[in-house]
């Protein structure tokens, strides 16, 4: 334990650089351990991908910057010292920080529209929410998110009946509505087609830069495009950080991840 | 969008709003009880009846159409705001009750003197029950705070779907079983009755009936509207969000415990209003009024009418009604029977209830037009689908 509090020392004089900082975490549920001693450094403006085999941890990552876990032990920052340990979802995600989730979470029963303008940035009390009518300047601002992720021409379609891909960028755009620093994306190629995926690609180097951005990914075709730093986690630890070439010729990770993947 | 008041809604409304608040009174008050049109009294009464029924249903519409929260004990803050009128006209009887005392005979029967000698019998939480205002004021607070207290309870704790049920249907039963008891001063198993006037006025002459069957008609129309207008504006689409995707809407920076709270407190005072202008025109309220069954039969009336929509729990109620008031003449025993086949029906069959009958047809029919001509146009059903999604 002595070296776990020794090591956000060390940190704490580069943490000022970092967007979202994980040190030392910790997590286990029912004895099994989720994610063992986690480092995670988020610089600002980065996208960053982060692979792993199924059970890695990846999404217990994300529920633990989101709130919805606590960690057992460890140090989970925000900025400048903002911790985030303290908080809960919707206080983290008043910060600035969006999350995507696995599978599209969209309101199937409102327009895209609507979507996007719940999404919006702003005061979120019941109060502002029974009397606010919708401004020009935020209509603007809907059909700019809209174009972004390329969906002007169904605004006024219910989400419902948008295609699982156009579903998936629906939930991106709601979380550009929110204008976070950190995005957080959790597989957002999954269940599309190679042309959706290669779209969705884009779409995140777009952002590259004005947001900071997590994404997890099981698609290496897609990581690849991306060709952005990759973090590869395995039972819950950071196993290797680089290149998308350093990462997949290092013997640990063709060991435990890419080698099945390879031979597949 | 959902901005829109459809035409055609605002016509039926308008319609249905003029019989029930004009025509049926004047027909009441108007024409001679040997004419083939006149509405008796005790009709009225009983159509009044059924509207604080409908007003209850919009209240449970609001939680478990819109916000996906399904209340098992709404019929709790139906009867608390009955009680909370019922103390007062309790009180109004005065010495007109069997025992000529100035107490309510359930007082003087259980010896309530010997409780509570200082008051002369009455409990001293019963005394501002004196002053009709009082009253009409705890008919909406005491079922918003009961409602408060465990609501804040509840979604706090992230309580939700089947175990929110459960609870609020245990709440509901614990009510209940209090107000059976003597000592918790409510009358007991009789509950309130024997209501001698309302505001000085005699309760049971036909004018006083009539003015209670159209502040009934009157309140769910104002009940109603307020319905749409909640659900027209944004928190009304975070309610539905809310309602389908949970996570998204927590996730998006919205504290959802905070808004479920304020719609259950909003169904809950809707309620308790409904439940005191239900008390007057039967002329009693008990416990019995608390048993979950009583709330799940509410339940069932919003299944049938349809959830979701501002009519049908209107219908649903004032139908369902309708129905038990012939049938329990009719075929009492098997009344039970009748209304657990009707809800298993419309689960498996009509999901949109009798209001989305139409709806379904028109879908049944396409489907089957569709089938005659489809074979070379196979695309076709894909358009259609989508193009009426637009439409909406």
């Amino acid at each position: 334990m002595t070296e776990t509090v020794s090591v956000p020392n060390v940190a704490l004089a580069h943490s000022k650089d970092f967007i979202l900082l994980l040190e030392g975490v910790n997590k286990a549920f029912d004895g099994f351990k989720a994610i063992t001693d986690l480092n995670f450094y988020l610089d600002e403006g980065e996208l960053r991908v982060i692979i792993g085999p199924n059970g890695a941890g990846k999404s217990t990552m994300l529920d633990i910057i989101t709130g919805r876990t606590r960690p057992d032990s460890g140090k989970v920052e925000f900025g400048r010292d903002t911790d985030l340990t303290r908080l809960n979802e919707y206080q983290i995600n008043r910060l600035g920080i969006g999350r995507k989730f696995q599978t599209p979470s969209v309101y199937v029963d409102h327009t895209v529209f609507e979507n996007i303008w719940l999404s919006l940035e702003g005061s979120r009390t019941v109060w502002s929410t029974l009397f606010s009518r919708i401004t020009p300047a935020q209509k603007d601002r809907i059909y700019d998110v809209l174009k972004t992720v390329g969906l002007t021409d169904k605004a006024e379609w219910k989400a419902g009946l948008l295609s699982h891909g156009q579903k998936q960028w629906l939930e991106i755009g709601m979380l550009l509505a929110q204008n976070p620093k950190v995005l957080l994306v959790d597989e957002p190629a999954a269940g599309m087609t190679d042309e959706e995926t290669h779209k969705t690609g884009e779409l995140l180097h777009s952002l590259e830069g004005k947001h900071s951005i997590v994404v997890i990914e099981h698609d290496m075709t897609f990581v690849r495009q991306l060709a952005r730093k990759v973090t590869v986690l395995h039972q819950g630890h950071v196993l290797c950080e680089g290149s998308v070439d350093e990462v997949q010729n290092n013997e640990r990770v063709i060991e435990v991840y890419l080698g099945r993947k390879k031979k597949a | 969008m959902t901005q829109s008041f459809p035409k055609r809604e605002f016509l039926i409304v308008g319609i249905l709003a003029a019989i029930v608040l004009v025509v049926l009174p004047c027909l009441n008050a108007f024409t001679p009880p040997e004419s083939a049109f006149h509405v008796s009294t005790f009709s009225l009464s009983l159509y009044g009846k059924y509207l604080t029924y409908a007003i209850l249903a919009l209240g449970i519409n609001l939680l478990w159409g819109y916000t996906g929260i399904l209340s098992l004990g709404q019929c709790l803050f139906f009867s608390l705001g009955g009680y909370a009128l019922g103390m007062h006209l309790m009180l109004m009887i005065g010495r007109l009750g069997q025992y000529k005392a100035d107490i309510p005979d359930f007082m003087v029967f259980l010896e309530f003197p010997a409780k509570y000698p200082e008051t002369g019998g009455l409990p001293p939480h019963w005394i501002p029950f004196k002053s009709f205002w009082f009253a009409a004021l705890m008919v909406v607070v005491v079922p918003a705070v009961v409602a408060y207290i465990f609501g804040w309870l509840a979604f706090r704790s992230r309580i939700k779907g089947v175990y929110f049920s459960i609870l609020s249907q245990a709440l509901t039963y614990a009510a209940c079983l209090m107000f059976f008891r003597n000592d918790f001063t409510f009358g007991g198993n009789n509950g309130l009755t024997d209501f001698k006037t309302i505001l000085g006025y005699d309760i049971n002459s036909p004018g006083v009936k009539r003015a209670l069957y159209l502040c009934s008609g009157g309140l769910l129309l104002l009940t109603y509207l307020f319905c749409r207008w909640l659900t027209s504006t944004k928190y009304g689409l975070i309610q539905r969000a809310i309602r389908d995707s949970e996570n998204r809407v927590l996730f998006s920076g919205y504290a959802t415990a905070n808004f479920k709270l304020f719609v259950f407190v909003l169904a809950a005072i809707i309620s308790g209003v409904g439940g005191a202008l239900f008390v007057p025109q039967v002329s009693a309220i008990n416990p019995s009024e608390m048993t979950p069954a009583k709330s799940l039969e509410a339940v069932v009336w919003v299944a049938v009418g349809g959830r979701g929509n501002m009519l049908g729990p209107i219908i649903g109620a004032v139908g369902i009604n309708a129905f038990k008031s012939y049938a329990t003449h009719a075929f009492a025993e098997q009344w039970p029977y009748i209304i657990g086949f009707l809800f298993i029906f419309v689960t498996l069959f009509m999901p949109k209830g009798i209001i989305g009958l139409p709806e379904q047809f028109r879908t049944i029919k396409r489907r089957i037009q569709q089938r005659n001509k489809s074979v070379d146009t196979p695309a076709e059903s894909a358009v259609a689908t989508t193009s009426e999604g637009v439409a909406k």
